[in-house]
């Protein structure tokens, strides 16, 4: 298991990088290439947010799975030091 | 981090231009008490609060504010598709035209542009909330008045879902400020800034 730190890494990591590629297909839709790196790049950032959502809460409110608390509303935000 | 989602929170679908109306509507967008005012309000605010429901809270409603700012703003593209120069010159949307054209910018009714003077974030908890639930009134107060002077029903019924969410928000933001008293202590009973007089605000 990745800690908390380093899946969250991880999510950084693709989310920028599926969204740069967002940016060259906005002007490039049917470019094959950078859709096909579209696509592996989806299927991996897919995993980290399951593994990051399942064991250390949600990043997107919908994402929370508990039927007892809202962790969506439980400390650290993003913006306070080390927890980004 | 934010990311877009390509849908309108609530349905707009309007048949009749109406220039004249779009020019009282797009103050939502960029009047003293709209859309674009709140969501940076929460936005700019929630750094300074303590507390994680209302951190939570003011994202959130933060969030749904830049939903508002694209609704209001479909409504004022809709309402003046397809003007000819004579309906753009007799409605008086000429004023606005011979700047932007038929183009969305963020301006209130009278015609001044959108101000981050219209809204505080003074970094005391209690002052912010007090802030965000007299805001949300000012802009019911304002969709009261825009449905008071539309007869489409296009227009109003958008604009009625509008109105019912600042009573939403309301609700939510007396809970927050509830929270936020809740949180300080009982040697704090004058309601020192728990988000930076740390002595007074020690559990």
């Amino acid at each position: 298991m990745m800690s908390a730190c380093n899946l969250m890494k991880a999510i950084q990591m693709y989310d920028f990088y599926l969204y740069d590629l967002n940016l060259f297909l906005d002007t490039h839709p049917n470019d094959r290439n950078a859709l096909a790196r579209f696509n592996e790049i989806k299927e991996r950032r897919k995993k980290a947010y399951e593994a990051y959502t399942k064991n250390y809460g949600p990043i997107t409110a919908v994402q929370n799975n508990s039927d007892e608390h809202f962790y969506w509303t439980d400390d650290p935000w993003p913006w306070e030091r080390g927890a980004n | 981090m934010w990311s877009y989602e390509k849908k309108l929170q609530y349905p707009v679908n309007i048949k009749n231009p109406n220039p004249r109306l779009a020019q009282l509507i797009i103050t939502q967008l960029g009047g003293p008490d709209g859309e674009t005012g709140a969501a940076m309000r929460y936005l700019s605010q929630r750094y300074s609060m303590p507390y994680g429901k209302v951190k939570a809270t003011l994202t959130d409603i933060a969030t749904e504010e830049l939903g508002h700012m694209e609704m209001i703003s479909a409504i004022v593209y809709q309402l003046t598709r397809n003007l000819s120069i004579e309906q753009i010159k007799e409605s008086g949307f000429d004023k606005y035209f011979v700047d932007h054209t038929t183009g969305i910018y963020p301006i209130a009714a009278s015609g001044m542009p959108f101000s981050a003077a219209t809204f505080q974030s003074t970094g005391d908890v209690i002052t912010d909330l007090t802030e965000d639930l007299a805001a949300e009134q000012k802009a019911r107060t304002t969709y009261d008045n825009i449905l008071r002077l539309v007869d489409d029903n296009d227009v109003k019924d958008p604009i009625r879902f509008l109105r019912q969410r600042e009573l939403v928000h309301f609700q939510r933001f007396g809970e927050g400020l509830r929270i936020a008293q809740d949180n300080l202590n009982s040697k704090n009973f004058y309601a020192f800034n728990p988000a930076f007089d740390k002595i007074s605000s020690k559990k």
